[in-house]
């Protein structure tokens, strides 16, 4: 890998080309600016010369030759540009237009068709076909995935990408010649991962969505590049907006500029499974819970409310009667606010989350050793991987993606250790079936007790199995070893230690969902601060103030009991549903305060005393920071009337308990003010609107609503957090270091619960998705039925 | 499903070549001699062997006229209309095979005893028109001697 490759020169269209020998010519050309035409050829996959559209001339070759089948070599002399080429190509576009039905106006693919794009290129306007056109109706094969036979050019590229890269083998091709037709694996209809790659990768109209079929043109619709909200892998998606009644709806999701850590991956989720967005059940009004009901209420009226119980219970009764539980799915800066809130202006240190992996203790065992942490960015050509538990291809497609292109492309080696079969072993050189939960005593045998053998074989696994694939991983100088949230408190410690005896390794930590990790970085944690900081020792966070508690507060379980028995004055809940996970029964809670903030009415929230309809993920800005601690930028995609960020309402809350603002959000240090006035639709953005207020001389972080204001405190308090910006903002992904001065004091393993998501659940935002619904109902005949988060 | 003769025939050919699904054409011409076609479980039973999915051993099927997902009939009539056999009547014979036998291209007579199908070339030019039984040629066809052909058959 290390030697540098042999570049050759190669001329085409007499101009001269260098690249590395071996390079497919189409490539070659790409890379050096000059467009070789292509449908079946794309990068990655196997190739195919079904197409027939990148033929070129080669100086000593017979006949034209395609250009994605070619590697090149020395003194090569290619013509691109000719009559004869284009002529070939253009007779290609004929072939293919001539049994293609030219439905372009109603076409979902039209205006980014590729087949459109190669006609209007090579003039092939007249159709000089005149026999009757093969027909076929369109077919729907699952609740996602449509066939229009008709549109199909045959370039096979769905094939290819539904079994190499998902290694699903769905797609098929049958009969031959003209007639060959692309077939579904269960005759009438699809059983696959319903991913939607062979819709995105087709370059006709031919498979299409069932979200975004007949619904708008290309063209009528805003993208925004912004990061998916389900799982824990932060992929990018590019979502399509459009205006709606509502605001402005997400109509679809894709990845196919592949800018971001997904390339073009995304799993049905990121593609299909925003359709929470729309859900006619999204709460558009504060409710205020008036005579035992709760009933619609003013903003004003829900704000006054909160800020003066709040500021009641807080100055009588203390901070320690207040409780908060924070969210997933909120961004790094309304996480970092909402413990800075509880923190400074409550004065409480009972903040948590739903916990689905230790995190904590992950950040002391590598802490001062970042080059310890693994980025996404190095799965793909890891040499060796070590898998310890999880199943990545249901929890971590993206994951699971990245691990099977590096096995297909790189030829990397997967060692997987799990108590269950998974879907990765096909990928697998070793595998180990352990029983139940045995990974400690895997770690055990690894560090060198053989006897601790005996106790992990299993019916599929023998004792000289685990030997070798021992002896094997020994090998390895460079390894990224995975934990799923299976791996917890010292036996973390315990594996990362044991790895280190390896040249060079590398960690990464599975858990759930979107911003797990954020929220555990940012602090909800009853007994650390931000970055893993013990409340007892908060170096660089003193400058809260004397009021910061110093002693740790309760737990996400501890809060909930104490409201239950009314010790609770107050409970502040943001974009969680810990009630239901807790049995929480109506009524049972009257004595204590709650504040839901919350896109739906779940069963936390129809218990509260006021609700706050809010933001999701797509409709903000901020950041996310990925279970493998890559960060990265959310943008505004969507809007929807009657609700409001997270961020907002939090300042909004302590604007009305009296707090200064500016000690909250460390705005207003600019000469020129715009208060928010400027902004209408875009309050609380930065991205777009920087742009407007730089222009306009305004100082961009004049608002306290702006989350960009908190990200500035965060780069500079936060331990690992000091990343580069100019990165960030132009839309990649910066690997930020989890680092802790040691395990957080109350490491109670029964409070972290993995949501256990499949590739078609997705807590509470899956409940309200009814393409995910539609998926579970066709596989299982029922709709989802999974636990809160 | 299988005989245990073709049984061990097939774990044999699994081994000849370096993958195992390039075993895979042979493996169906044999298992449909012996079923009769290439039914559903035929299908599932191969793609095990090969390691293939039942969908890329029926892309494989579909793609080859000489496989066949039904039943034919226990004499499959193979009539060549290609150009020699045009030339020298392949096209009278086929259609009396389709009055005779009441049936049509790629059709099965209810009884089970014949199918028909019109087929390219059998490279039995010099002897044209030819037809194919199962296995077996018959060749310098008329109509008159097709009814011969077919009466020797249904006899058996």
């Amino acid at each position: 890998m290390a030697d540098t490759p042999q570049l050759v020169t190669i001329t085409v269209d007499g101009k001269q080309i260098k690249a590395p020998a071996g390079t497919l010519l189409i490539d070659a050309c790409k890379n050096a600016g000059i467009e070789i035409p292509s449908f079946c050829y794309y990068p990655g996959l196997s190739l195919q010369a079904a197409c027939r559209m990148c033929v070129v001339r080669i100086e000593k070759m017979p006949k034209l030759q395609t250009a994605c089948t070619v590697p090149i070599t020395e003194g090569m002399v290619v013509t691109n540009d000719s009559d004869e080429v284009r002529q070939a190509r253009k007779a290609t576009v004929q072939i293919l237009l001539g049994n293609h039905p030219l439905d372009c106006p109603v076409c979902d693919a039209g205006g980014e068709c590729e087949l459109q794009d190669m006609t209007f290129t090579y003039g092939a306007a007249e159709s000089q076909y005149m026999e009757t056109k093969q027909h076929k109706d369109e077919q729907q094969w699952s609740p996602v995935v449509y066939f229009d036979r008709p549109r199909c050019i045959l370039c096979y590229r769905c094939v290819r990408v539904c079994g190499e890269v998902m290694d699903v083998w769905a797609l098929g091709i049958q009969n031959r010649g003209v007639s060959s037709v692309i077939a579904p694996n269960k005759g009438d209809h699809l059983e696959c991962e319903e991913c939607g790659a062979c819709i995105d990768i087709c370059p006709v109209g031919a498979l299409t969505s069932g979200t975004y079929r007949y619904k708008t043109r290309p063209w009528e619709m805003n993208h925004t590049a912004t990061v998916c909200t389900h799982c824990g892998d932060g992929c990018k998606t590019t979502l399509g907006v459009r205006r709606s009644d509502t605001g402005t709806e997400i109509v679809r999701g894709d990845n196919r500029d592949k800018s971001g850590i997904n390339g073009d991956f995304l799993c049905i989720k990121g593609r299909y499974a925003f359709d929470f967005q729309q859900h006619p059940d999204r709460l558009k009004m504060p409710l205020v819970r008036k005579n035992g009901k709760l009933a619609y209420a003013t903003w004003d009226e829900a704000f006054d409310l909160i800020g003066r119980r709040f500021k009641e219970v807080r100055d009588s009764q203390g901070g320690a009667a207040i409780g908060v539980i924070g969210s997933t799915r909120t961004t790094n800066e309304e996480n970092y606010l909402l413990q800075k809130f509880a923190r400074k202006a409550l004065g409480t240190n009972n903040i948590d989350h739903h916990r689905t992996a230790d995190y904590p203790a992950f950040a002391a065992a590598v802490a001062g050793k970042p080059e310890l942490t693994a980025s996404l960015h190095h799965v793909e050509k890891s040499p060796a991987i070590l898998l310890l538990g999880g199943d990545p291809t249901e929890q971590h497609p993206l994951l699971a993606e990245r691990i099977r292109t590096n096995i297909r492309l790189h030829g990397g080696k997967l060692f997987i250790v799990n108590d269950e079969e998974i879907k990765l072993r096909r990928q697998s050189k070793s595998y180990a079936h352990i029983p139940q939960g045995a990974y400690a005593k895997f770690f055990e045998f690894l560090s060198g007790t053989d006897s601790a053998a005996d106790q992990l074989t299993t019916a599929g696994t023998k004792k000289d199995q685990l030997l070798a694939m021992r002896e094997l991983l020994r090998k390895e100088d460079d390894l990224l070893i995975i934990l799923s949230a299976d791996i917890r408190g010292k036996d973390i410690a315990t594996i990362v230690k044991l790895g280190q005896s390896h040249k060079k390794v590398r960690f990464m930590m599975l858990g759930d969902y979107a911003n797990s990790r954020g929220a555990a970085d940012m602090g909800l944690y009853p007994d650390l601060l931000p970055g893993y900081t013990p409340v007892a020792n908060a170096g660089a966070f003193s400058e809260y103030g004397a009021n910061l508690p110093k002693s740790a507060g309760l737990d996400t379980a501890a809060m909930v009991e104490a409201g239950r028995s009314g010790k609770l004055g107050a409970l502040y809940i943001v974009g969680a549903n810990p009630f239901a996970r807790y049995n929480v029964q109506p009524g049972q809670t009257a004595k204590t305060f709650v504040v839901v903030q919350d896109m739906f009415l779940t069963e936390t929230a129809s218990m509260a005393d006021v609700v706050l309809p809010s933001n999701n993920a797509y409709e903000k800005a901020g950041s996310f920071t990925n279970t493998y601690g890559d960060l990265q930028l959310l943008k505004k995609a969507a809007d929807f009337a009657g609700s409001k960020s997270d961020f907002e309402l939090i300042v909004r809350i302590a604007d009305r308990i009296g707090f200064e603002l500016a000690d909250l959000v460390p705005f207003g240090k600019g000469v020129r003010a715009d208060m928010g006035q400027s902004r209408g639709a875009q309050s609380g953005e930065a991205d777009r609107h920087e742009i407007w207020l730089i222009a306009n001389k305004y100082e961009p972080k004049m608002s306290p609503l702006d989350p960009s204001a908190i990200f500035d405190e965060i780069q500079r308090l936060v331990p690992g957090y000091d990343v580069s910006r100019l990165n960030l903002f132009s839309g990649n992904s910066v690997h930020s270091h989890a680092t802790g001065k040691g395990t957080g004091a109350q490491q109670n393993p029964e409070l972290i619960w993995p949501a256990n998501d499949t590739l078609f659940t997705s807590g509470t935002l899956g409940r309200y998705s009814n393409t995910l619904n539609s998926v579970m109902e066709k596989y299982t005949g029922e709709t989802s039925e999974v636990m809160a988060d | 499903m299988f005989s245990e003769q073709l049984s061990k025939k097939f774990d044999k050919m699994v081994t000849n070549y370096p993958t195992k699904r390039s075993a895979l054409v042979p493996m169906l011409l044999f298992a449909q001699d012996e079923v009769g076609h290439l039914s559903d479980e035929v299908i599932a039973n191969i793609a095990k062997r090969v390691e293939l999915t039942d969908l890329e051993v029926r892309n494989v099927i579909s793609y080859y006229s000489l496989l066949h997902t039904k039943p034919m009939g226990k004499y499959h009539v193979q009539v060549c209309t290609n150009i020699s056999c045009l030339l020298r009547g392949g096209e009278e014979v086929f259609e009396h095979c389709k009055q005779k036998l009441g049936i049509g291209h790629k059709q099965t007579q209810a009884s089970g005893l014949f199918s028909l199908e019109e087929v390219e070339c059998l490279g039995a030019c010099s002897w044209a028109p030819a037809v194919q039984v199962n296995y077996d040629f018959h060749e310098n066809l008329t109509p008159e001697r097709m009814d011969k052909v077919l009466e020797q058959y249904a006899k058996k």
